[in-house]
């Protein structure tokens, strides 16, 4: 670990193992303070080296529990955990209860993980803005493994994926019958199928259906998604989880595919900003500047249609700079 | 040291530290100060007053709210602020709810307890103490 001597104070101290410091600059990139962006970028070089496992799948299928039990079974294996754990703002007051914690087991005063609950703040998808951010945070502050558990997810919610190295779609008996796992969005980002509280009548058939689909061709470049039923009461079933995610990530160095799919992340995470960028940009100036204004007066005269004034405004300002 | 933004929703921690077994009203105040637009991290049941402290320090809250029922107070309240001082965030306003007799309360917010609710307070009262003990946070 070379280097570490020339961080700003805050990485420093972060890398260190300062859990204060790692909460407090969490809260900041949250909250969108643009005085941790030099934090944020000094530490991104020592991103990318720990596995980032997602948790998702409906409410209520046992996420949290689950997580519990993996962190549990990680610590005696001595390896560090790091979490960020999702749950939906109001869209009403903007609050949220965050209750992820409560399934938390852990050994008092073990450093050796790290939780923290975060709100949706108004996205989609199943996670937040800065959920992403944070992983990384989690990561260059060291830890082994970090894991992000979604929100509770519908079937559109597949941002994980844009996180997450491997996807783990919780599930349990009874959702629905197999044509549930026909269709498009959610069960097509799983890495691993789990189907918890397989202690419950009906689990059997429940994998059934999804073996079919996996047969059928969810198996995506080589890597068919293993099916593995779990319980957190009894427990059981949570080595095999583990087995499968781990099989993953190694498939995933193996095929040359952590790079391949790092690589389109990547390249959408620097899209989206830009255009996020853009998009504020040019929101404002439609109200600015008066050259615009009068573009937008022909749209709104319906002499100019929205698509024509688009392209009009991205050759003139954009496309030639 | 980065502090949190005021951008961002007042972030709040609901933990019942102690052994007791009842959390309806502990849930009632989460709903309310979620209802006010604050991110409410409830952490439940049966804390240790290091877990609440733990809790607190990860979660980077601005704010501490401790349902009591069992009368353990004097020994857990107290435990909770001397943590919280020896982590360097005896800053973070603590305050309470729960059964906890006159005499004990005041000896209480003389210890630090910033605020202290007994049974018939209303939500609006719990939320405004809320917010202005958020806002004061150093």
């Amino acid at each position: 670990m070379t280097g570490s001597t020339r961080l700003p104070l805050l990485a420093k101290a972060i890398v260190d193992g300062d859990r204060r410091a790692l909460a407090r600059t969490i809260s900041a990139v949250e909250d969108g303070d643009p005085s941790v962006a030099s934090v944020v970028r000094a530490l991104y070089p020592r991103t990318g080296r720990a596995p980032v496992i997602g948790l998702t799948g409906p409410l209520g299928v046992g996420k949290s529990s689950l997580l519990s039990v993996l962190i549990g079974g990680l610590r005696e294996r001595g390896k560090t955990v790091g979490v960020v754990a999702v749950d939906p703002s109001s869209p009403f007051s903007g609050g949220s209860v965050l209750g992820d914690r409560i399934r938390l087991e852990r050994k008092a005063n073990d450093d050796g993980v790290f939780f923290r609950s975060m709100a949706s703040r108004g996205e989609s998808g199943g996670i937040a803005a800065s959920t992403r951010e944070v992983a990384r945070l989690l990561d260059a502050a060291g830890f082994d493994v970090v894991f992000v558990e979604t929100v509770g997810s519908g079937q559109v919610d597949v941002a994980i994926r844009g996180v997450a190295s491997t996807s783990v779609l919780v599930l349990v008996p009874h959702l629905g019958d197999e044509v549930q796992t026909l269709k498009a969005g959610l069960f097509e980002i799983a890495d691993v199928f789990c189907i918890n509280k397989a202690d419950l009548p009906g689990a059997d058939l429940a994998a059934k259906d999804l073996s079919d689909l996996v047969t059928l061709g969810a198996a995506r470049d080589g890597w068919a998604p293993p099916i593995v039923p779990t319980s957190t009461t009894t427990p059981s079933g949570i080595d095999e989880l583990w087995t499968a995610i781990v099989a993953h990530e190694r498939f995933l160095d193996q095929s040359g595919q952590r790079t391949e799919r790092e690589r389109a992340r990547l390249r959408i995470e620097i899209a989206e900003r830009v255009k996020d960028r853009v998009g504020r940009e040019v929101a404002e100036r439609l109200t600015q500047d008066p050259e615009l204004r009068r573009l937008l007066d022909r749209v709104v005269a319906r002499t100019l249609d929205p698509a024509s004034a688009a392209e009009e405004l991205f050759r003139t300002r954009y496309a030639a700079q | 040291m980065v502090r949190r933004g005021r951008t961002g929703p007042i972030r709040v921690l609901i933990a019942k530290p102690g052994l007791d077994g009842h959390d309806r009203g502990a849930k009632v105040v989460a709903r309310a100060l979620r209802d006010a637009g604050m991110e409410v991290i409830y952490a439940g049941l049966r804390q240790t007053p290091e877990e609440v402290v733990r809790a607190a320090l990860e979660e980077d809250v601005d704010l501490i709210g401790l349902s009591i029922l069992s009368g353990a107070h004097m020994a857990l309240f107290p435990k909770i602020l001397a943590l919280l001082k020896a982590e360097k965030a005896g800053n973070i306003p603590v305050f309470a709810g729960g059964i906890i007799p006159d005499e004990d309360a005041r000896r209480l917010k003389k210890a630090g307890i910033k605020a202290i609710f007994g049974p018939g307070t209303t939500l609006q009262e719990i939320v405004t103490t809320a917010q202005r003990l958020a806002r004061g946070a150093a």
